[in-house]
């Protein structure tokens, strides 16, 4: 088993946590790991990215090379096509279809999603939405995104949601249960 | 136990785990995370092993007082960013002359590719400038093992050692294998030889001579150490020299079909230095007619090794253009540079643009920004002179306040430099924690000459741009001011809110035209760690 994740999205939105709860979920799993994160400067509010790779065997390279990603999962639809470039030809996009704008030159909305669904192997949702429907607060959003990439991940459903019960587990059982819902209710989207 | 660590917690880890009594740094990305990880620890433990771990005031005082605990016998650490080990340089350098008692370890932690820094300079030209020893783990488990390993090296040899990393290693995670039976503290004792420690030229021509008389035993030990590894070729005429991080990107790259042409080459992987001169003697003596460097910042070792071997071999590197003469390695450049093609991929998308970093909605550098603008357009001519921290986005639109950053501290004196030449107004613009690391002594050199200079204070009372450390002299800053000698008149404090814009305004228009050294105050809680602060108060 191998997945190379890049995790998407702009400084501050929470794809660390992403990140987080499929690291505990493959480290259970007893697969190796090797995640590089970008701190400092570019998360005020720039573009973020993080390299996320699973294995059966060692991992080399802490960074992805172009043309080996299987899956880019993004909190914005932009910079998910700001990472294309470094996906496989029969990799995935999974990205939430809300955009950020906080720049003054943001591209066609349309166009943005028109392309990523130019993309045979995409998943295109409403993060935001589906996680006020699961009864999760908007922060949930990042859960919903995950739940929603869990088909391509090569980890269980059930393992990705223990994953999540104990990554959250010193929060409480009421922000457990919210994440988990959101998680759920990504994942459904996505099969769907 | 295993656990899941950053590259900077795996170091500071290893530090715990090699009975650390301090550590000593000044917030600096990438390396914050290794102080605040002892921190953290420190923290959760209540008391038990206690490690000195509060930020100091800059790098050199952090050198300094890490010299001084390990004059006592004690491990200390000292962690910055690279552009930091200019700052500590004076006593970097002479920490090599002096020695240690205690172990010391110095991480310096680079940016090739200036992700968050101003210029890419390589610390392992500071490692050969002192003539210590220096290591450069290739991945987490080597960060936590060779942390120890540079401890125990310190104290055999009585030397500093330097640590470097690169911004992957301190920001990569993986799992690390940590010691169930960390080591104790040491006990406090005095040096053997007070002289060591005393650099009147006398003494210090002595040390300086033991310490060229050393450089054979660290060549040894970088031989024998068996971080440093050979690995023969089954055609060993193409041989590879490869450093830390970047045997990563050349194993997984080696590890593709298509690497035929460098599969079977002979590979020899460095993370001990100086350079193990035997290893690459056998190197050449085994075949090698062509050896690719592949190192991570400048190239240190591509130009070394051109003394080393003998002139028909050919050395090809970021030298030669095999590999981009700047920026970060990727797997994709040492791709190329073994001439593999690219692998199949989508085409880069033409709607995608550049979404730089910006201040934060709602931050008060914004806010003093505006009031700055105003004002300023009411000159012929003004010249803001900024400084290092989240503030030096006023450089980016919408603001585009500032005509100068350099490094820690530059506002205050290239404003005063420029009000010499006749400018004004000369305005320095400089965060708290940045005033105090290196901004207070220009301010003296101001007071000295009585420039006719405006020193704009951007107080957020904290080290924001590094994710919100102590800043040392929050609360105090007035009082510093007056005690360097800024008229009492001339300290005025403003809170950078929209409701304020025209006082604001107006105390800038008063103190630049004060014919003088004058210090404005803009003061208001960065909105990060208020939100942080507002959250810990509602549990």
């Amino acid at each position: 088993m191998k997945k190379n994740i890049i995790l998407a999205g702009v400084g501050g939105q929470g794809i660390l946590s992403i990140a987080t709860v499929i690291g505990e979920a493959a480290l259970a799993e007893g697969l190796y790991l090797k995640q590089a994160e970008v701190h400092g400067m570019s998360q005020r509010g720039g573009d973020v990215q993080s390299n996320l790779r699973l294995s059966s065997d060692p991992i080399m390279s802490d960074l992805i090379e172009k043309g080996d990603a299987d899956l880019i999962i993004s909190l914005e639809p932009m910079e998910a096509l700001r990472y294309v470039s470094y996906l496989a030809p029969d990799g995935w996009i999974v990205t939430s279809s809300v955009p950020f704008v906080n720049i003054p030159d943001y591209p066609n909305l349309d166009e943005v999603l028109g392309h990523v669904k130019a993309f045979k192997n995409h998943v295109l949702l409403d993060v935001e939405t589906l996680a006020k429907e699961a009864g999760a607060p908007q922060q949930a959003a990042n859960m919903v995104l995950l739940g929603a990439a869990i088909p391509m991940l090569g980890i269980d459903h059930d393992k990705m949601i223990a994953g999540v019960r104990r990554v959250f587990a010193r929060k409480g059982d009421a922000v457990v249960d919210t994440n988990v819902a959101a998680v759920e209710a990504g994942y459904a989207a996505s099969k769907h | 136990m295993k656990h899941l660590l950053l590259g900077d917690e795996a170091i500071a880890q290893g530090a715990i785990d090699a009975g650390l009594s301090g550590v000593y740094a000044y917030p600096g990305t990438p390396s914050t995370e290794i102080t605040e990880y002892i921190q953290m620890q420190q923290a959760k433990s209540k008391g038990a092993n206690p490690i000195f771990c509060r930020w100091a005031a800059n790098e050199k005082t952090a050198m300094e007082a890490a010299l001084g605990m390990a004059y006592m016998g004690k491990r200390a650490l000292v962690c910055m960013k690279h552009v930091g080990m200019n700052v500590c340089a004076d006593a970097f350098m002479n920490a090599a002359i002096t020695g240690v008692n205690g172990g010391l370890v110095v991480v310096a932690a680079d940016d090739p590719s200036m992700h968050s820094s101003q210029n890419e300079q390589d610390s392992r030209f500071y490692g050969k400038f002192a003539m210590i020893p220096a290591v450069e783990p290739s991945n987490q488990q080597e960060a936590y093992d060779m942390t120890q390993a540079a401890f125990d090296l310190s104290e055999k040899m009585h030397t500093p050692v330097l640590l470097r990393v690169t911004t992957r290693m301190a920001h990569s995670r993986a799992v690390v294998e940590t010691t169930d039976n960390p080591k104790a503290q040491n006990a406090m004792s005095l040096p053997e030889n007070v002289q060591h420690f005393i650099l009147l030229p006398a003494f210090a021509k002595r040390n300086y001579a033991e310490l060229v008389a050393a450089q054979s035993e660290f060549v040894r030990l970088s031989e024998t150490c068996g971080h440093n590894r050979y690995v023969k070729g089954t055609r060993p005429a193409r041989a590879i020299i490869t450093c830390g991080i970047a045997y990563n990107y050349v194993m997984e790259v080696l590890h593709h079909k298509d690497a035929d042409e460098w599969r079977s080459a002979s590979v020899l992987k460095i993370t001990q230095y100086p350079l193990p001169e035997a290893m690459i003697r056998q190197m050449v003596r085994d075949g090698a007619k062509e050896i690719m460097v592949v190192e991570e910042g400048q190239p240190v070792v591509e130009e070394l090794l051109r003394g080393m071997v003998p002139s028909d071999v050919r050395i090809t590197g970021r030298l030669s253009d095999a590999l981009p003469r700047m920026g970060e390695l990727s797997p994709d450049s040492v791709r190329k540079a073994f001439g593999m093609q690219a692998l199949a991929t989508p085409e880069a998308d033409s709607l995608v643009v550049s979404r730089p970093p910006a201040l934060c909605q709602g931050c008060g550098h914004r806010d003093m920004y505006a009031a700055l603008n105003e004002v300023a357009r009411e000159y012929e001519q003004p010249r803001i002179f900024g400084d290092i921290g989240c503030y030096t986005l006023g450089a980016l639109s919408p603001f585009h306040a500032i005509h100068a950053c350099v490094e820690m501290g530059a506002s205050v004196t290239m404003a005063k430099g420029a009000a010499d030449a006749g400018q004004h107004p000369a305005i320095a613009v400089i965060g708290d924690s940045t005033f105090t690391h290196s901004g207070m002594t220009g301010l003296l050199d101001c007071v000295n000459s009585n420039a006719n200079v405006v020193v704009l204070i951007s107080d957020n009372l904290t080290t924001g741009m590094t994710g919100g450390q102590d800043s040392a002299g929050t609360g105090r800053l007035e009082q510093i001011c007056y005690g360097v000698g800024v008229e009492k008149e001339h300290v005025r404090v403003v809170v950078p809110l929209p409701k304020n814009m025209e006082e604001i305004k107006q105390v800038l228009r008063e103190e630049i035209d004060y014919k003088g050294t004058s210090v404005v105050i803009a003061r208001r809680e960065c909105i990060q760690t208020l939100k942080r602060h507002l959250k810990q108060a509602k549990k």
